[in-house]
């Protein structure tokens, strides 16, 4: 789960780590009143006006914007208000915005990087520490992995004294600066353990410019990111109160209601399949017989009829989907649940677009005479012998519509699917897939 | 010959009185597993609906019966407990099916059994369907919840060669379970490892097992998105495994960031892509499987029969 940026900041403040003070405003009048109070209250000079919305790379999509006075607070802020913002990761669409963080500026010295994930290879929580901060630390990963630093944490005691010497002086801290940044990375190990974070990273984290007071400046943390274990929620209450419903996709909200895990996609084929594993195959698949995938969804292993109808009601409600592929290897789930869900689903929504069903497994004699019997009223049921045969059965169907309604060849779907799928992923991995990074961390 | 589990496995069952422990205990028992009895807090001394002994602790369970495995159907905030009772009772494998159990715990759980430094206990999963010996009645043993129909026993395959399967998921496995089953190849023995980022066993840890193994003639691996576990596994290849491999990545149209359905699904910092995987697997002399639905036949193939 992932939380906007002034909650991961009220968490970070709430473990002891000194963060800038901010106040969150839901439109321009209280946005003006915010930077009026900084100025009184803190003696802010000047004001960072924040979007909040969990994706990242905002201030690429004018998400994040410095300001000098009340009334340019008021201004900046109609604007992130009143229109959806576009970064690299919302997609051409953007999301809408519904509160800006407006947070006091610093006098930076220096920037850092500090965060803390889980290493899958070695399956412990891993601090990740660098002095090139403010930047994409994947990109510092990618270019210069020397200047990564990271130390195991271990999952039992937590962040020892020792460790947190170890990378502060890695990371060049010295005088006060040590403590002061060893403090915070206790706190954060505190906070990733204490509140099943899967993620909690600190970017970046600074040194003030030297005061009086502090002749070796503060070590204060700017901007923060933290998302959660999802399998973790249940224990940790105040953790599921911070998700925010708005930023996520209302058919994957409603899918999750009935134990569904679903994700929208771009293509035409809709697909409804028992297992993570089995629906990402099956994704792949289509695509390999020259069809798009419009959905992953899995049913999960022991869903119910009324699981399986809400589930093809959520495929159906795509009016982009222009033809679905059950695909079912039936183990704890029953092939003839599958069936009797797609009968009642075929009287409830009716299928207006082909269906290919393809099961296997527990109770697939019983689930092959139940759809017999109902393809006379189930005109756009196909039954697929094996995957193959599913795969060639529904791209087909779908290309003989596109043809009909567009009037054009069916080449066309083949250029859009091989344009769109194949390119995308393969030009991530040039960028980076090589480095043998083991870093979570999300781009920004 | 197989891995992991035979004929003579003594298996009790964590949470055998719960719906999925009592109907997965029974479809065990059908299958000719030698299921001993089970464990439930405060509920020792009562019977399961199978007529099996149920007791309080792992402990008193070990001891009456014997017990060398363990199925554990235990909810999820409660199975990294359950994981460690099993270990400090002296069980040697323990599998776990249970999904959704925090990572955190699964963390504390690997450094507590000091999985992954080759003593001490085996954990299979979590999230996983579990492992399967396939044999009639009495010779095979199943712990988990596949169907124990689509599987082959090695004896009776009619290509007179077996293979081992390792896998990240539930029902892709009984895909190539029932895809190598239909072209007359059995299997010695069947490990889903789980679809969570942090689990016990990995594929390393069952390639080394099947490469000892004289009756594994092939194995098949079944990977996906996420983590660097096909690329280890592709390094181990390389370097000593001289049977035929075959290997399928689910995911390739996955996009990046988007968590599919598994928590270790997710293709995130670059990494965990399934080119990268197929590129590493492909390098290690693997046979590539490009669709789902090859997976049987691109076996037989690499086991020098057309299919």
């Amino acid at each position: 789960m992932k939380v906007h940026e002034y909650q991961a900041r009220e968490l970070l403040s709430q473990f002891g780590i000194p963060v800038p003070p901010g106040i969150v405003a839901e439109n321009p009048a209280d946005a003006a009143r915010a930077f009026e109070e900084l100025q009184s209250r803190y003696r802010a000079k000047l004001a960072v006006v924040k979007a909040q919305v969990h994706a990242g790379g905002r201030g690429k999509g004018g998400g994040v914007k410095l300001v000098k006075s009340a009334d340019e607070a008021r201004r900046v802020a109609y604007v992130m208000l009143s229109k959806p913002l576009v970064t690299p990761q919302t997609g051409p669409k953007g999301v809408q915005v519904t509160k800006v963080l407006v947070a006091a500026g610093v006098d930076i010295a220096k920037e850092y990087y500090l965060g803390m994930a889980v290493d899958r290879a070695t399956g412990y929580p891993t601090m990740i520490a660098s002095s090139e901060g403010g930047v994409d630390i994947e990109h510092v990963a990618a270019t210069q992995p020397q200047a990564i630093i990271r130390e195991p944490v271990s999952p039992v005691t937590g962040l020892l004294p020792f460790q947190a010497r170890k990378v502060a002086y890695r990371m060049g801290f010295r005088g006060q600066q040590v403590r002061a940044a060893g403090k915070i990375m206790h706190q954060l190990s505190d906070l990733f353990l204490k509140t099943d974070a899967s993620l909690a990273e600190i970017n970046p984290l600074v040194v003030t410019k030297p005061t009086e007071e502090n002749p070796d400046g503060l070590v204060i943390a700017i901007d923060a990111k933290v998302n959660f274990d999802d399998n973790a929620l249940g224990r940790q209450n105040e953790v599921s109160a911070m998700g925010d419903p708005l930023e996520e996709d209302p058919a994957e909200l409603r899918a999750k209601r009935f134990g569904l895990s679903f994700i929208k996609l771009d293509g035409n084929i809709g697909c409804l399949v028992n297992g993570a594993g089995l629906a990402m195959a099956t994704m792949d698949l289509i695509k390999l017989h020259g069809g798009m995938p419009a959905n992953f969804l899995d049913v999960g292993g022991s869903a119910s009829e009324e699981a399986v109808t809400e589930a093809f009601r959520i495929v159906l409600d795509d009016p982009k989907v222009k033809g679905v592929l059950v695909n079912i290897f039936g183990g704890i789930m029953k092939c003839d649940t599958i069936a009797a869900a797609i009968i009642g689903a075929a009287r409830e929504v009716g299928f207006k677009v082909p269906l290919v069903v393809r099961l296997e497994g527990t109770n697939v004699e019983q689930a092959r005479r139940m759809l017999e019997k109902a393809r006379k009223d189930i005109k756009a049921l196909q039954i697929a012998t094996d995957l193959t045969d599913a795969a060639v059965k529904i791209t087909s169907a779908v290309k003989g519509r596109g043809t009909k309604r567009a009037g054009k060849t069916s080449s066309r779907g083949k250029t859009i699917a091989s344009s769109r799928s194949v390119r995308r992923p393969a030009a991530k991995s040039r960028s980076t897939g090589r480095s043998k990074k083991r870093l979570t961390a999300g781009k920004r | 010959m197989s891995i992991l589990v035979d004929g003579n496995t003594k298996v009790i069952c964590q949470g055998i009185t719960g719906s999925a422990g009592s109907f997965h205990t029974k479809g065990c028992l059908d299958y000719g597993t030698k299921m001993v009895g089970g464990v439930v807090p405060n509920k020792g001394g009562t019977k399961d609906p199978s007529g099996l002994p149920v007791f309080n602790t792992c402990y008193e369970a070990v001891e009456a019966t014997g017990a060398d495995a363990t199925m554990i159907f235990v909810p999820p905030a409660f199975a990294a407990d359950a994981i460690l009772e099993a270990a400090d009772a002296g069980i040697g494998l323990i599998v776990c099916i249970t999904e959704g159990i925090p990572v955190l715990d699964m963390m504390r759980v690997r450094r507590a059994l000091a999985l992954g430094s080759g003593k001490g206990p085996r954990l299979i999963g979590p999230n996983c369907p579990g492992v399967i010996t396939p044999g009639v009645h009495g010779k095979g043993c199943k712990i988990g919840i596949m169907p124990g129909y689509i599987h082959k026993p090695a004896d009776k395959a009619e290509s007179k060669k077996a293979v081992g399967i390792i896998s990240r998921s539930g029902t892709l496995t009984y895909e190539a379970v029932w895809q190598t089953s239909n072209l007359g190849i059995g299997q010695t023995t069947c490990v889903g490892i789980g679809g969570d980022p942090v689990r016990g066993l990995n594929f390393v840890d069952c390639l080394v097992l099947f490469n000892a193994d004289a009756q594994t003639d092939g194995i098949v691996l079944i990977g996906e998105i996420g983590g660097t576990d096909e690329e280890k596994a592709a390094e181990f290849i390389k370097n000593h495994v001289r049977k035929p491999v075959v290997a399928f990545i689910a995911g390739r149209t996955a996009p990046p960031g988007r968590r599919m359905g598994h928590a270790g699904a997710i293709i995130s910092g670059g990494e965990g892509s399934a080119e990268s995987k197929l590129a590493a697997l492909k390098d290690a002399g693997c046979h590539i499987a490009d669709s789902p639905g090859d997976i049987g036949s691109t076996m037989a193939r690499a086991l020098g029969f057309s299919a």
